[in-house]
């Protein structure tokens, strides 16, 4: 359905999408995953020809997203960040512009209304000006609006930014009921949202898809590793000295060091008994070990060593 | 045709949603009505010709503030997001929004024929040379409108826009007045008061409409659409 191939944007010298290839089929739900400015949506603007690429291609169900770009938009719903909708249209006055310009024979258009205000829950709104609206409804229109033409393909660009916890789990379920039939691909920065949502993940950062799989898989991938924590007392250029040169360490990082002792945070793979190793590895270099600890690894992880974003110890849940 | 309708239909009905339609509609007429009756019973004649030489620089002002928004405020509130990933080529935006831009300076020329029915009901004056002018002033607000919408495509804040609408228009209005024709070198000048917006609009005044005029007016017109579409072209490479 999507095709992405090499697609590169760059804004200046800043280079926004960097070679980014995936693919997408029918009954997907894909889930774009990235700390702010990572490109995702850029790459969502591309896939719906509002921005042109500087390099590489998307087609979007055979049609080239350059060429044919009236026939990709047919095929796209799209619901921007944010949602920007005419503060000074009615809620039902913007529904069938939308719907006049999506091409729904007159016939059909106030059925279709209809159908998108039930299934985004704007009933009670109807009569409302949009400028009246709350953010949680405008994002709600904004959804309908993107539903309207009953498109194969959803993009949404963090729809669930600005809601309240009720809300989000609506919009949740609406993407995952959408999903079975139809493509949805939607960008969040919320994990827990992903994993509850998504049938493939597309970690994005500076621009490069640093992960593409699902779920599971990618979960998976962190658990073939160990995380340990270790503070140790000693001379801050020697112990990391020996622990570069220690095999079974396969990433360490420093997260803090005073005069009393240095703490580390220790990768290696898992089944090597790593926490027993580091014991034996501190007593024979004769410095004194003030904590060891085995800590859990979870998607939050997997994104955070991604992303390289390690200030970030406690990611934001919702 | 649907898609231009659809967005024409949105713009036309936007500006009456919100205050401009009426604050432009009510400001013209007075300005308007002031500027010519002040003079009109001084002269005692049944002419029109001080309100058709008012008029072209009242548009300089409320012209670029009528177009201002069409694409500075989509742009500005993101709205452009959602429009132009619509089933729907660049150009037929841009003329639907002409045309609804079109459209309310078409009501507004309407509701200011109070001032040559006054002047019928007072004297005898030439019908030819206000239908005339009631032509001309169509074509140069139309003029002034497709460049008031190119300056609203340049920038994303309406009153940079407004502002640079005035100075486009201005500058393509004084180019042919004698006061820049005179100072100009020679070779320039034929082009310059060819290129002037006055000039044919005086020319047209005389009550002569002359298919030279009306190929002026429409080329300029087109000139600057199809530069708003190739500015919004542009737009997606930034």
């Amino acid at each position: 359905m999507i095709e992405v191939i090499n697609l590169t944007k760059r804004y200046g010298p800043t280079v926004a999408v960097d070679n980014v290839s995936f693919d997408a089929k029918s009954g997907e739900v894909l889930g774009f995953l990235g700390p702010n400015g990572a490109g995702k949506t850029t790459t969502m603007r591309i896939l719906t020809c509002y921005l042109s690429a500087d390099e590489g291609t998307a087609k979007v169900d055979g049609y080239d997203v350059f060429e044919d770009s009236v026939e990709v938009r047919k095929r796209i719903g799209y619901l921007p960040e944010s949602a920007p909708l005419y503060t000074d249209m009615g809620v039902i006055d913007y529904l069938k512009f939308i719907a006049q310009v999506r091409d729904i024979p007159k016939s059909q258009r106030s059925q279709r209304i209809k159908d998108v205000v039930d299934i985004c829950g704007l009933e009670k709104m109807v009569q409302k000006d949009v400028g009246e609206l709350s953010k949680g409804y405008r994002q709600r229109l904004g959804l309908a609006q993107s539903l309207i033409h009953d498109p194969p393909i959803l993009v949404l660009d963090e729809p669930t930014s600005g809601l309240d916890p009720n809300q989000i789990i609506e919009i949740r379920n609406l993407i995952r009921e959408i999903g079975k039939e139809k493509m949805v691909i939607f960008s969040t920065h919320i994990l827990s949202e992903v994993s509850a949502t998504c049938s493939r993940i597309l970690i994005i950062n500076d621009g490069e898809i640093v992960a593409n799989g699902t779920p599971d898989e990618l979960a998976g991938r962190a658990r073939g590793e160990e995380v340990v924590h270790i503070s140790i007392r000693g001379s801050r250029e020697e112990i990391e000295a020996k622990l570069e040169e220690l095999s079974l360490v396969s990433d360490f990082k420093r997260v803090k060091s005073d005069d009393d002792a240095c703490a580390y945070q220790i990768v290696s793979q898992k089944g090597q008994n790593t926490a027993e190793e580091l014991f034996h590895f501190v007593v024979q270099n004769h410095w004194s070990l003030t904590e060891l600890r085995q800590e859990a690894i979870s998607l939050e992880d997997v994104f955070l060593k991604l992303t390289g974003n390690e200030s970030a110890t406690q990611p934001t849940d919702v | 045709m649907n898609n231009i309708a659809a967005i024409f239909k949105k713009e036309f009905r936007s500006y009456f949603n919100s205050p401009i339609a009426y604050i432009f509609i009510t400001f013209f007429l007075a300005l308007s009505a002031w500027f010519f009756f002040r003079g009109f019973f001084l002269v005692g004649q049944a002419v029109m010709r001080g309100f058709f030489t008012w008029v072209p620089w009242i548009f300089l002002l409320f012209i670029p503030a009528v177009t201002m928004k069409l694409w500075a405020e989509e742009k500005k509130i993101g709205t452009v997001e959602i429009l132009m990933t619509l089933p729907i080529k660049d150009y037929e935006v841009v003329i639907g929004k002409y045309l609804a831009s079109f459209c309310l300076l078409g009501v507004t020329i309407l509701l200011s024929l109070s001032i040559p029915i006054t002047v019928a009901y007072l004297g005898e004056p030439d019908g030819g040379t206000i239908l005339g002018g009631y032509i001309g002033l169509c074509l140069m607000g139309g003029a002034y409108l497709a460049i008031g919408m190119f300056a609203s495509t340049i920038t994303e804040n309406q009153i940079v826009a407004f502002i640079l609408g005035i100075v486009m228009c201005f500058g393509l209005l004084i180019i042919g007045e004698d006061i820049v024709l005179f100072n100009a070198p020679n070779w320039i000048v034929p082009i310059f008061s060819y290129l002037g917006l006055g000039a044919h609009f005086s020319s047209i005044l005389r009550g002569v409409i002359d298919s030279r005029d009306l190929i002026y007016y429409f080329s300029v017109i087109g000139f600057f659409l199809y530069l708003s579409v190739l500015m919004i072209t542009v737009q997606k490479w930034r």
